[in-house]
């Protein structure tokens, strides 16, 4: 029998990341307001709601990526295996390869599809020739890209169908060995067999990987995310048990919003 | 209330609760019918409440039908999934109702061919309870009302001791004398039946509960054992 209310977990998940007291401003405009939530490790947590909530802003923050907005101010903390992103002394190069990003539109450089996955790899250092073919492997078999291209290495990326070149960027960030993914919207420009995809490809890698990911299709939130965390107009109205938060929420704005009686 | 940006959506989650009324108020009908058929003696609305069963049976698959297309086409959730959820398992028992109407008729049809028994008073009150219940249990559903559909559950108590009282009641009218067995054994049936209909009510107040909480207040003593 299912329970709706949320039971305790028996040992709360360890929190790979948590935002304290998270606000971002562009230039005068505040973007999110003193947001506070865990990434519970080796889950995944999906962020909803409309646009402009902040859900992005949010995701963006994780790895600084907000740092390349003109007038982009942070306060607050983002706490990541204890120490804090936010803090000027962090080297981001550093921490977007611990933190790893997948966007919207799949972005493979205009190179092979063997390339795309060793750039990364090739900025760090140059590792031996096995040795980057051995993670080359890996990454795209993470990315259960590679039965379809391990016959076709050396071909361009840009041959690559949408959804193969959704998941080459993904192997691309799994290749730097990340210990977070966060996906922006990773399916929203796919078909729903490429989606499908997608969506198995992150059950999986949860075993490995802390996820978070920014969805506008609640259904996808539903079936991929452990955690979901509902944001409006800047704020983290709700957080919770996925299953709880589709069946049962708390809040009136978050059952407004996953019945679909927004706006 | 907040209505949903897609009126069609709105548009069928009206109409469900609008089709769900109206197999329940049928249903109640059946039942105060059934049990008139009986105390009026009146074979006439017998036979109506056996032909009006198939109404409530067409509702049920109408029903059914349209909380299918609702989880197809729209994808509920929170409070609509719950909606959905609970009008699939309450038609069940409203259709369950009806027959047990239609039993009930059909004893008193046969019944009504004898001379009537010395009147067993608690069968008019265990009738008229188990009707409450219904109407009681209906009314929780219109109006959302969680602590009307706890009042419902609590009120099972009344039913049990009445039907208890009646049976006993009867099995003294069969012991004075044999030739009451037969029709004594007919109001057996139909104190059985009004007992059943008042689980049936139970059920439906249970998921009422569900709908409005999002807690499933079923089975309290079976908590805490986890399905393998």
């Amino acid at each position: 029998m299912m329970q709706l209310t949320p039971a305790p977990l028996p040992n709360p998940p360890k929190l790979k990341v948590e935002a304290k007291g998270l606000s971002v401003r562009y230039g005068d405009k505040v973007a999110i307001k003193s947001v506070s939530i865990g990434l519970p490790e080796r889950q995944v947590t999906a962020l909803i709601g409309p646009s402009g909530c902040g859900k992005s802003t949010f995701l963006r923050s994780l790895n600084r990526m907000n740092d390349l907005i003109l007038g982009a101010s942070y306060e607050g903390e983002i706490l990541f295996e204890g120490q804090n992103v936010l803090d000027r002394a962090v080297d981001v190069v550093d921490l977007r390869r611990r933190v790893g990003m997948v966007f919207q539109k799949s972005n493979p450089f205009p190179k092979t599809i063997y390339e795309n996955v060793a750039y990364g790899l090739r900025l760090a250092d140059v590792p031996p020739k096995a040795e980057l073919d051995a993670r080359v492997e890996k990454s795209l078999q993470q990315a259960a890209l590679w039965d379809e291209v391990k016959d076709r290495l050396g071909e361009s990326a840009l041959a690559l169908s949408g959804g193969q070149q959704q998941r080459l960027c993904i192997a691309r960030a799994l290749a730097v060995e990340p210990e977070v993914v966060l996906m922006d919207e990773p399916a929203s420009a796919l078909d729903p067999i490429a989606t499908a995809k997608i969506e198995e490809l992150i059950h999986e890698l949860k075993a490995l990987y802390t996820i978070a990911i920014v969805t506008h299709n609640m259904q996808q939130a539903a079936r991929v995310s452990d955690v979901t965390a509902f944001f409006y107009m800047g704020e983290l109205i709700e957080v919770g048990p996925t299953a709880h938060m589709f069946t049962n929420p708390r809040e009136k704005r978050t059952e407004d919003y996953v019945t679909g009686k927004f706006g | 209330m907040a209505t949903h940006t897609d009126k069609a959506f709105e548009k069928d989650l009206h109409d469900l609760r609008e089709q769900l009324l109206a197999m329940g108020s049928r249903v109640e009908k059946l039942i105060a019918d059934s049990v008139l058929s009986l105390s009026d003696r009146d074979s006439k609305l017998g036979e109506a409440v056996r032909k009006a069963d198939a109404e409530v049976n067409r509702q049920e698959i109408a029903i059914d039908e349209l909380c299918r297309r609702i989880l197809a086409l729209r994808q509920p959730a929170a409070s609509d999934l719950r909606l959905i959820t609970t009008a699939l398992k309450i038609v069940t028992d409203l259709e369950r109702i009806g027959d047990l109407a239609v039993n009930i008729a059909g004893r008193s049809l046969d019944l009504n061919q004898a001379p009537p028994l010395p009147s067993a008073p608690e069968l008019s009150r265990l009738a008229d309870a188990a009707q409450n219940q219904v109407k009681r249990a209906l009314d929780a559903f219109v109006h959302a009302d969680a602590t009307a559909a706890e009042a419902v559950v609590q009120g099972d108590d009344l039913l049990d001791a009445l039907y208890h009282t009646l049976f006993n009641d009867l099995l003294g009218l069969m012991m004075e004398d044999s030739k009451n067995i037969r029709r004594a054994t007919s109001l057996m049936f139909i104190a059985k039946h009004l007992e059943r209909i008042g689980d049936h009510a139970i059920n439906v107040a249970e998921m009422v509960i569900y709908m409005v909480k999002g807690t499933d207040v079923r089975h309290p003593r079976s908590r805490g054992k986890r399905p393998n």
